[in-house]
Formats: structure tokens, C-alpha cells, sequence
């Protein structure tokens, strides 16, 4: 997408100090309790190092953008962007002639909101229309928690009163059709699976003809984990792309790339790989409950313009929320912010 | 293999100082951040990172270097050895008991590879170790774990002891005690669940277990992938269970694994194993003096040697290189040293262990797959042609019934002649070499350079000509 640094700055101005408004609101702040939560150490840690370096700061100086820059890079997020977001900030200091540490709170908020937002409209909800068949393809790496973020999901859209059915793409690791049946148990949904070893297109296909015929509303369908390296193992996805765009119009209406919070540079990689390979809609962050910071999705829209539609931050089937970057940062910055 | 891109910006730095004659503060300062910046987007942890940069400017400036007759190469070494210091100094064993029951416990955060790390662990154990395992499953929470378990242990004829999900982790493990001793079993390795290591009540489960098993080995197991948290997560499962030794898993990906880096300088935990795939042979030991190399790019040809004599036998090895010297390589030898290749694992991982090959494997689209499309393409040929490659070289319908009958191209069998003949020449040029001359850390280097595909060999495995 064009993106005019100029532009950004001269708007920026208007919407600078707008954000921290924004969390006056009562109804956010509860809102955002949960995200909070989930991010506890990452405020604890890494951002109450942020306001205690902003508050020992005497003046702004090289140091100061030095230590910032260390913040960030050990909230994982990407090395590029953080030197991007540095470089912005020194601007902004030039520019508005800013002296005081503490008034970069602000700006430091600011600069991340608008990294994610880009002056769009991000929405968090996926695809899903009545009167056609919606087919959402989970991919990812290994051990990231697909099978347990389709769980959620299922459930998310069954309690809407969606016919909802879960396919056992995960043909290769041992246990992996299983432990979807399961949660297919739990969350009351149809479950499709064929023997272990199958060849996952396959798969697919016979449970889009299955659906078509018993009138699913949504099918989620899971895959096996894959380094994005492995060249045959990115084909075989890549048929499975082509296999569902077959057999229906305009699917898979949604393609989610599941990333672990604890990952670190790496999910840029997992993001470009598989975006290349299968156009990826969005991001599901999992296991944000941990001390993890997950800062990597912001990495991941800036250079990629891929959104998050979600966090996992539990292994409940409730433990699913839509992403919401002003909840998201306010999980981050609230201390600095109050 | 891991540390591709580190290695890649380390010597993109290095290679600013190798060039020159002399070094001066300011060189030195630039190639700290290059350093600093590469370390950090590999994941290593910001203080290991700082106190990095620190140690090896400190001693790059020193006199020694600055006088030195060949500076860079100098700067590589203190690099190379501080990389070293940083992540252990030798390779850290596993601990077993003289004689009864040994027993391993498995930990880590959800996702990182346990089960089937587990697998592997007990799989490579039994072969190395003459042990008999028994795998205990405990991981009652995550839905269909104890069913991983068990296929994995039917994969590998291994016994898996559960008891479904009904009953407590620490119930389960009395009765897998138990069981082990009558069965004569003398390896326990036991599978918990995955948890985060803020989750006091699993936590407090780990520690039940731990009380009752009273494991020779707490194995943390720790993906590569893994960012700034790594520290953290190491940490605190550390504190409060008192890890032994950590595994780090998904080194097959592309991932610059610079949690290996930070594990031990901050937790002082050695890392025992690395997991390189999916399969459950691919485990390996860590090699923190090997990975050092790695990183640098000076490649492993350690490791290589071990995977060929590992997997080789070495009168076969030794009527090949004949062959090879004298000229008369044919199609059937090609295949056999493909066999060979396919059984000392994935030819992309061994090419990267390859000094000088790390670099130009990058742009290569390494598949696996290539060996059976060759195999396809020589099986397709009758057997004098493979005794006597002339035959084909000389007749085009000879070529063309093979690519037929193999579903090929014409030119896929083309490439596949000029293969052989690459690497007919090779050996003829390798057999001049004087053994003596040959650099260690860099084999490539002591070749004659004729022709330009020549910087592009190794070892005589002629890797890169499987290329279509």
C-alpha cells in the first residue's frame, strides 16, 4: 500500500494526544481488562521500563532513543520496525521541539496506533456471510495452536447460530485428527476427517462436497503444522489453497496464519513465507496469557499490511477475543497513560 | 539450517574488516553495530547481546589486533570464540544412573515439542545407549496427547504406559514406576503438558512429579523460534523445578535461533539436544563449538563427518573414491551415492554443514524431492547405459526414451549427464590435491579454480548438481 511518511506526519499532528482521549472512556478501560490481564508482565516489565526511563530521563538525548530502542526490540517487536518507529520519534522531537521525557508518552502511543491503523478502517471480523458456504483455512508452524484457535472459533459462531464444521486437515501428526474430534465434542459442531495420512487436499474436497450437501454455514478447516522452509510441505498447502478456491468461488473466504505470542523475529518470516504461498487474510496471535509480548504483529502489519483478527489468551473456549489495537496498546501503555 | 541469515549479516559485516589491512576504532565501532543489530534480530537476548558487542570490542581493540598482520581474520576468531563462550564450551551430556532405573521428565510451554521430543529422545537413547525406554504419558489436559503419545511410541516399538485421562498425573506415574521395573525397563521418560510457566497450579503439578519420580534429567524444551521471552520462560521454569538441561526444537527451520545464544549465558541451562524435523530420527546433539562455526558460516564438517561414518561403511566408501579418481564413475555409482545421501538425512541440512555451500545453498531451491526425480531418471536407463554413461551422452533417442520413461524433460536428463560429468571432473581434479594443503575450516578454498561452476562443489557429494 502507498505510504507517504510526509503525509503521516502532518496528520499526525491532528491525531496526536486524540489517543489518549480515546482511553478516557470508561466503557474501554473494561474493555481492555482483559488484555490487560493477558499482558500484565509485558506492562510490568518491559513498559513499566518505559515509563520509569521516560521519568529518570532528564533531557531527550541519543541515550534515551537508544534505551527506547531496546524496549522495543524486547517486546519482539521486529528490529525494522522499531528503528522505524525511533526515527519517527526523533523527527517528531525535531520538529515540535519537544524537550521533556514525559511528554513523549504520548507520542510513543500515537506512533504505534498509527502503525497499525495506517488512517484505515481495520476490522476485526472475518468474512462470514449468510447464504453461501464460508470456508476459513487455518495455517501455521508447528505447535502455535491451531487446533485448539478452531476449537474457539467453532464455538465463537455456533453460539451464533451458524452450523459450523470442523475438517481434519492435520492428516500427518500423530493424535492430530483426534484432538479436533474432541474439541468438535466440546463446542457441539460437525466434525470432518478421513483416516490418518491422507492426502490433505482430499480431504478438503470431500468435505466441501459434504457441506455443500448438508448445508454447513461455515467450515473450518485445520492443517498440519509446517515451517514456512519446507519447500514440498508449502506445495502441498498451496494445493489445498487451490483444491478449496476450486471447489467454491471466492474461497477460502478467510486464510488465518496462527502465531505463537513467545515467537520472536521469526513470525515476519512465517508471515512472508505464508502470505506467499496462501494469500493470508489475517493473524490469530495465540497464547498472549503468557509473559510473552506478541509485539511482532505490529512488525508484521507494517511491513505486510496483514491484520490481527484475533488473540488467544487461554485454553477455555471463551479464552478467544477479536484483536483490537487501541485495547491492545491500552494493555500495553496504561500505565503510562494514567 | 538455523543462523543462515545471522551468519549472513555477521560476515556481511566481517567481511568490511577482512578486506583490510588495518583496522581503526571506527571500523570496529560500525562492525559492533552490525553485530549488535544481527544478534538482536536473531532473537538473542538484549543483554547477551550488549555484553557481546562489549567483550569482543574490547578485545578487538587491543593491541594484538590492531598490530596484527591480518586483522579481520583475527575479528572473526574473537567473534567466533566469544560465540562459543556464550553458549557453552562443549557438548553437555545426558545423566544416567550406573545401574536400575533412569528417569527423564519433560517440561516446557505448549507447542514447543515435547511429545514428540519425548519420541525421539527415548528412540535415540535406546540405539545409543542400549537402554530399554518406557514412555509415560502424563499430559492428561491438551485433547488427544496421550493418543500422540502412543502412535509415536507404535511408530517406533516403543512402550508408551497410560492411563487414559481419568486419573492424576502423579497417580499415573506410581503405576508407570511400577510397571517399568517389572517390565525391566531402565529408561523412564515421562511427558507432562504443556504449560506456561506463570500457571502456579500447573506448576505445583510439575513439582508433585518431579517429588515422586525423582528424575536424573529435567529437560526443558524450548522452540527455537522463540523471541526475547525465551529468558523468562527458562528462567522461571529453572526457579522452580531446577532444569538440567534444555532441548531446542524446530532448528530445521529458518528461524536464526538466537534463544541457543542467551540460554546459557543468562540461565547457565546447557543445551543437550536439538530437534531438526518432524521425523523422529532427527534429533541431534548440541554442538555449541559446531554451532559457533554455524553461525559464522564456517560450516560443520564435524557433524559431516560424523553423519558419513555414521551412516557409511567405509570400504564402500573407499572402492567409491576410487572410482571417482580414476575416471570410470558411472550412473550406478551416482544412485548409490544418492543412497547414501538419503540416509545420512535431508540433502539442504547436509549441504549447510558444508564449509562455503551455507551461503550458496541460500539462493538454491533445495527439494529433497530432486533425488527422486534423478533416481526416476537413472532407473529409467538400461544397465549398460548407467555402466557406460557415454551411451547416452551420444545418442539423442537414447535421451529422449529415458526422459520418456522416467516423466521427465529432455534437458532434466541433459542436466542430470552434465551432473556426472561435473563431478567426474571434480574427483579427477580433487585426486591432484595435496591432503596436506587442505584448510579445515575451508576445504573449498585449497581447490584448483578452473571453470566457474567449481567454487560450488563439496566433499565429492556434488550436491548442487541435482539442481532442476
Amino acid at each position: 500500500m502507498c505510504y507517504n511518511v510526509n503525509d503521516f506526519f502532518e496528520e499526525r499532528s491532528d491525531v496526536m494526544g486524540i489517543f489518549s482521549k480515546i482511553f478516557q472512556s470508561k466503557e474501554k478501560r473494561k474493555n481492555a481488562q482483559k488484555y490487560k490481564i493477558g499482558m500484565e508482565k509485558t506492562r510490568t516489565s518491559v513498559l513499566g521500563n518505559l515509563q520509569a526511563l521516560l521519568i529518570s530521563s532528564n533531557k531527550i538525548d541519543d541515550d534515551l532513543f537508544d534505551e527506547l530502542e531496546e524496549i522495543f526490540i524486547m517486546a519482539d517487536i521486529g528490529v525494522d520496525t522499531v528503528i522505524k518507529i525511533v526515527d519517527h520519534l526523533r523527527n517528531q522531537v525535531e520538529i515540535n521541539k519537544i524537550s521533556k521525557p514525559g511528554d513523549l508518552t504520548d507520542m510513543i502511543v500515537d506512533e504505534m496506533f498509527q502503525l497499525y491503523v495506517r488512517d484505515e478502517i481495520v476490522s476485526s471480523n472475518l468474512d462470514i456471510q449468510d447464504g453461501r458456504l464460508n470456508v476459513v483455512l487455518f495455517v501455521g508452524v508447528n505447535g502455535v495452536g491451531k487446533t485448539t484457535t478452531i476449537g474457539k472459533v467453532a464455538h465463537q459462531y455456533k453460539e451464533r447460530g451458524k452450523k459450523v464444521m470442523m475438517v481434519a486437515g492435520d492428516t500427518f501428526r500423530a493424535g492430530a485428527i483426534n484432538q479436533l474430534r474432541i474439541w468438535s465434542e466440546r463446542v457441539g459442531s460437525l466434525f470432518f476427517a478421513k483416516e490418518a495420512g491422507s492426502d490433505p487436499s482430499s480431504v478438503m474436497f470431500d468435505a466441501i462436497q459434504y457441506a455443500k450437501e448438508h448445508n454447513v454455514d461455515v467450515i473450518l478447516c485445520d492443517t498440519a503444522g509446517r515451517l514456512q522452509n519446507k519447500t514440498n510441505l508449502m506445495k502441498e498447502l498451496e494445493k489445498i489453497h487451490r483444491v478449496i478456491e476450486r471447489e467454491i468461488e471466492g474461497a477460502p473466504h478467510e486464510t488465518l496464519l496462527v502465531i505463537d505470542a513467545t515467537t520472536g523475529q521469526n513470525g515476519l518470516s512465517q508471515a512472508k513465507i505464508f502470505h506467499e504461498v496462501t494469500k493470508i487474510t489475517g493473524i490469530v496471535l495465540t497464547k498472549l496469557d503468557g509473559t510473552a509480548k506478541g509485539g511482532i504483529v505490529l512488525a508484521i502489519r507494517d511491513e505486510l499490511n496483514i491484520p490481527i483478527k484475533y488473540i488467544g489468551l487461554g485454553e477455555g473456549l471463551d479464552d478467544l477475543e477479536y484483536f483490537d489495537i487501541e485495547e491492545y496498546i491500552y494493555g500495553m501503555f496504561s500505565d503510562v497513560i494514567e | 539450517m538455523a543462523f543462515d541469515n545471522l551468519s549472513d549479516r555477521l560476515q556481511m559485516s566481517l567481511r568490511r574488516v577482512t578486506g583490510k589491512g588495518r583496522l581503526t576504532e571506527k571500523d570496529i565501532e560500525e562492525m559492533m553495530r552490525e553485530v549488535r543489530l544481527s544478534l538482536l534480530e536473531a532473537d538473542v537476548n538484549f543483554k547477551v547481546v550488549k555484553q557481546f558487542t562489549k567483550k569482543v570490542k574490547e578485545q578487538a581493540m587491543g593491541e594484538k589486533i590492531l598490530k596484527g598482520l591480518n586483522p579481520g581474520q583475527q575479528v572473526v576468531k574473537i567473534v567466533h570464540e566469544e560465540l562459543k563462550q556464550v553458549m557453552g564450551d562443549k557438548a553437555e551430556p545426558l545423566t544416567f544412573k550406573d545401574s536400575g532405573l533412569t528417569s527423564f521428565m519433560m517440561v516446557g510451554l505448549q507447542g514447543a515439542g515435547k511429545t514428540t521430543t519425548a519420541g525421539k529422545l527415548a528412540n535415540l537413547l535406546r540405539k545409543k545407549e542400549v537402554k530399554k525406554p518406557l514412555l509415560v504419558a502424563l499430559d492428561i489436559y491438551r485433547p488427544a496427547a496421550v493418543e500422540q503419545l502412543v502412535t509415536i511410541g507404535e511408530q517406533l516399538s516403543i512402550d508408551v504406559f497410560e492411563k487414559g485421562i481419568d486419573e492424576q498425573p502423579v497417580d499415573i506415574l506410581k503405576q508407570a514406576i511400577e510397571y517399568a521395573k517389572e517390565n525391566g525397563h531402565d529408561l523412564i521418560v515421562c511427558d507432562t503438558a504443556g504449560r506456561l510457566h506463570i500457571n502456579e497450579e500447573l506448576m505445583g503439578e510439575l513439582k508433585a512429579i518431579k517429588a515422586i519420580l525423582n528424575p536424573d534429567e529435567i529437560l526443558l524444551t524450548i522452540d527455537a523460534m522463540t523471541g526475547q521471552d525465551a529468558i523468562s520462560v527458562a528462567t522461571s521454569f529453572d526457579e522452580q523445578l531446577g532444569i538440567t538441561g534444555a532441548i531446542l526444537t524446530k532448528l530445521d527451520g529458518d528461524t536464526r535461533g538466537g534463544a541457543a545464544l542467551s540460554l546459557r549465558e543468562v540461565t547457565n541451562i546447557p543445551i543437550k539436544y536439538m530437534g531438526l524435523g518432524e521425523k523422529l530420527d532427527q534429533i541431534e546433539v548440541f554442538h555449541p563449538e559446531r554451532m559457533a562455526s554455524r553461525i559464522l558460516g564456517m560450516g560443520d564438517v564435524l557433524t559431516l563427518v560424523d553423519k558419513v561414518t555414521e551412516n557409511i561403511d567405509e570400504n564402500d566408501m573407499m572402492s567409491m573414491m576410487e572410482k571417482m579418481m580414476s575416471g570410470s564413475f558411472n550412473y550406478d555409482d551416482f544412485i548409490k551415492q544418492m543412497k547414501w545421501i538419503k540416509r545420512m538425512g535431508s540433502l539442504g541440512g547436509l549441504m549447510k554443514l558444508i564449509p562455503g555451500m551455507n551461503k550458496m545453498t541460500k539462493n538454491m531451491d533445495i527439494d529433497d524431492k530432486q533425488l527422486v526425480h534423478v533416481e526416476a531418471m537413472i532407473q529409467s536407463m538400461t544397465k549398460k547405459e548407467r555402466k557406460n554413461p557415454k551411451l547416452i551422452e551420444q545418442s539423442s533417442s537414447r535421451r529422449r526414451r529415458i526422459a520418456q520413461g522416467s516423466g521427465k524433460k529432455v534437458s532434466d536428463v541433459n542436466r542430470l549427464i552434465g551432473s556426472l560429468e561435473q563431478q567426474t571432473k571434480m574427483m579427477k581434479q580433487m585426486s591432484k590435491m595435496d591432503p596436506n594443503k587442505i584448510d579445515p575450516n575451508n576445504p573449498m578454498g585449497s581447490l584448483p579454480t578452473s571453470g566457474q561452476q567449481k567454487q560450488k562443489k563439496g566433499k565429492g557429494k556434488n550436491k548442487n548438481r541435482f539442481r532442476f
